[in-house]
């Protein structure tokens, strides 16, 4: 990367020549030309006055002849170089602003600037490459968050959307080729504070190469990609990418979920919520016969899902030979009501409007109320921009394809154990689900329950540590206390206990910490910071534990002896 | 051969032999140093400056800080002598003549250096 000083220097070599070369023989011209001074006698004029007449002269041409008033001589070599001086200043600050000017100049000093911020970065980063829906959303909630990114995209549009957000930090955009090597390190993939690449981009090819460069350039570092095959996804997992998320099957998993378990819908929606958002309501989906308008690749997905349900599926597809719909597809875009009666809207429990094309998807579930008002409908939504829309349109369920994945990502990265948590939920039964559901609703507000995580270690808790080594039993009931009021209760639920490779899902109060235990909490995000006092401080822990108040100096110490 | 490289060497050479002129002579007497010398010698230094500049290479990043020393030494003897001889107006004794041509030998080492990298370079071309 070349510096931006020495090639603008090089670029200007010429006018700043020819500049200096111009002052100097003006001054020369003055030193050698004779003048006269008040009384008449011969008088040369210096070097350091000569300096001093030709600078005034060249930049502004404010005259005055000084010291003494000049001769005829002396007068003709200034009009020589008036014009000498001003053409040599235009000249240079011409090409000076032209070379500022140029389109790869500009670039350059957008990539300079860039490198700056990323330098600037001493914290540990997120690299995005995408920013798409899911990349914006992704990138917006990593920063509500304090977690910082990076960001680079082919679109110069969507830097410069970028660079026009209102976030909590300055996220540095890079407008490159993600797929090609040297622009991710451009961005940072070495920097010692990069550790997890996530590929967005809407390309599987430039997905799968993102993920490959990242995993060979720094085997360490977390790799997240994004791929829509199935080819693609085994191909990208293959190399031993930590997260590969298939759009279409999260999303209609999603759906899948809200049709079999409602609660364990929305904990895996409040899990994954990210800040600042508003928490759904609870949906219940009816059984009986569901209606799917469009046969693409999400909706060959909800597909295989509602026949997993158990549920009676009509499909309306534009293209069924294209498509390879099943047999019984009725053939229409299923905007208009004689296509939907055909699909027996009328006896329908539900209707999923799966196309591309948002309007088209609107179209659907509009008609379809009109027919039938009993109908649960489920709209698909592709794009960030018609969110107003769509939430205008009162749908039962609305999938936003782009901030699933995002708060799929946000929710792993952010809290690394509850990938393992989801794993170990989804194998709950119903029941289970509702019973967290309601305690989780119970101690959150409207806003979207905050996750952390909570490691007994002598570095994160190191006044819990140095208890437990001291062979005090601490039960996890320590950190439910109000460290203000130990009567009090803080607003948290303790999700998961994982020590070594043994998880207990909703641990009970009443368990014993050991050292190395790392515990998932979900609660009010503020709760942290209280936790946080009791893990860290000696005093607030031993008042939690045992009740007393214990003063740590050294006076104190010697006193009261406990 | 290559008039780009004939004319960068040329300010650089001519550079330093100007500075060489000016140091010449007894250290405290004014009528050894011109002053017209002094100043081809910073006009001819500043050209240098800007013909070394824009030199990625770890050589040319040497160049240019000699050079820049160079102007540097150089602007300071000027100033010297315009302050002696304008605002304090003590004129050019023979403490004022020291320290300017005192200076202008600290350019002139640094001149030397430059010109000693463009030979040594200019002899492993060796086409």
């Amino acid at each position: 990367m070349p510096n931006i000083i020495f090639i603008l220097l090089r670029r200007i070599r010429i006018p700043l020549i020819i500049l200096i070369s111009v002052y100097a023989i003006s001054i020369l011209g003055f030193v050698l030309i004779p003048g006269q001074d008040d009384n008449g006698n011969s008088w040369r004029m210096d070097f350091f006055h000569a300096f001093y007449f030709v600078s005034y002269m060249g930049t502004t041409i404010g005259f005055g002849e000084i010291p003494y008033a000049f001769t005829d001589a002396q007068r003709m070599w200034a009009l020589f170089t008036i014009y000498g001086t001003v053409i040599a200043w235009l000249y240079g600050i011409g090409s000076l602003l032209s070379l500022l000017q140029e389109p790869a100049f500009r670039k350059l000093m957008t990539e300079s600037s860039f490198r700056r911020d990323l330098k600037r970065i001493n914290e540990p980063f997120y690299l995005v490459c995408g920013y798409g829906d899911t990349g914006s959303l992704l990138v917006t909630a990593l920063s509500d968050a304090g977690i910082r990114s990076v960001v680079i995209d082919m679109d110069q549009d969507r830097i410069n959307t970028l660079a026009l957000e209102d976030n909590l930090f300055v996220i540095p955009g890079l407008c490159a080729d993600a797929s090609v090597p040297g622009n991710l390190l451009k961005a940072g993939l070495k920097h010692k504070n990069c550790i997890a690449v996530i590929a967005l981009t809407n390309s599987d090819n430039c997905n799968l190469k993102v993920a490959i460069t990242a995993k060979l350039l720094k085997s360490h570092v977390l790799t997240i990609a994004r791929a829509e095959t199935h080819e693609a996804e085994a191909n990208i997992e293959s190399f031993g990418t930590e997260l590969v998320i298939n759009p279409f099957d999260t999303f209609a998993g999603r759906l899948a979920l809200a049709l079999q378990s409602p609660s364990k819908y929305l904990l895996f929606e409040w899990m994954t919520s990210v800040p600042n958002e508003k928490l759904p309501e609870p949906a219940f989906t009816p059984k009986g016969t569901w209606i799917l308008c469009g046969f693409g690749r999400f909706g060959k997905a909800v597909y295989n899902k509602l026949l997993d349900a158990n549920l009676k599926v009509i499909v309306i597809e534009a293209d069924p030979e294209f498509t390879n719909a099943p047999q019984g597809t009725i053939v229409g875009v299923g905007t208009e009501a004689k296509t939907l009666l055909e699909a027996d809207v009328l006896q329908a429990a539900g209707i999923v409007a799966a196309t591309d094309d948002d309007a088209n998807n609107l179209s659907i579930l509009m008609t379809a109320r009109q027919l039938n008002d009993d109908l649960f409908i489920v709209a698909r939504q592709n794009l960030k921009e018609n969110d107003e829309i769509f939430h205008a349109s009162k749908s039962d369920l609305i999938m936003k394809r782009g901030s699933i994945i995002a708060n799929k990502i946000f929710a792993i990265v952010t809290s690394p154990l509850l990938a393992e948590f989801f794993t170990l939920a989804s194998k709950k039964n119903n029941e289970w689900a509702n019973e967290i559901v309601s305690r989780i609703s119970g101690i959150v507000a409207e806003s979207s329950p905050g996750r952390w995580v909570l490691e007994i270690k002598s570095y994160e808790a190191p006044a819990v540590s140095l208890a437990i080594a001291n062979g005090i039993q601490v039960p996890l009931s320590v950190f439910l206390c109000d460290p203000r009021n130990r009567a009090d209760r803080l607003e948290c639920l303790p999700l998961m206990l994982k020590r070594g490779r043994e998880t207990i899902l909703l641990p009970d109060e009443h368990e014993i910490l050991l050292k190395g235990d790392q515990l998932l909490f979900c609660g009010q995000i503020r709760v942290k910071s209280h936790m946080d006092w009791i893990a860290r401080n000696h005093n607030v822990f031993n008042y939690v534990l045992t009740g007393k108040e214990r003063s740590s100096n050294l006076l104190s110490r010697l006193l009261v002896k406990d | 051969m290559n008039f780009e490289k004939v004319i960068f060497a040329f300010f650089i050479v001519l550079a330093l032999t100007l500075n060489f002129g000016f140091f010449l002579g007894d250290i405290d007497n004014p009528a050894h140093h011109n002053v017209y010398e002094l100043f081809a010698a910073i006009v001819v230094s500043l050209i240098a400056t800007v013909l070394k500049a824009g030199d990625k290479t770890h050589l040319g990043a040497v160049l240019l800080a000699t050079s820049l020393v160079a102007d540097l030494q150089l602007i300071v003897v000027a100033i010297v002598w315009g302050v002696a001889m304008h605002v304090t107006q003590t004129g050019l004794n023979s403490d004022v003549m020291s320290a300017i041509v005192s200076l202008s030998g600290g350019a002139l080492l640094a001149n030397i250096t430059s010109v000693v990298l463009l030979v040594s370079e200019t002899l492993m071309v060796r086409r």
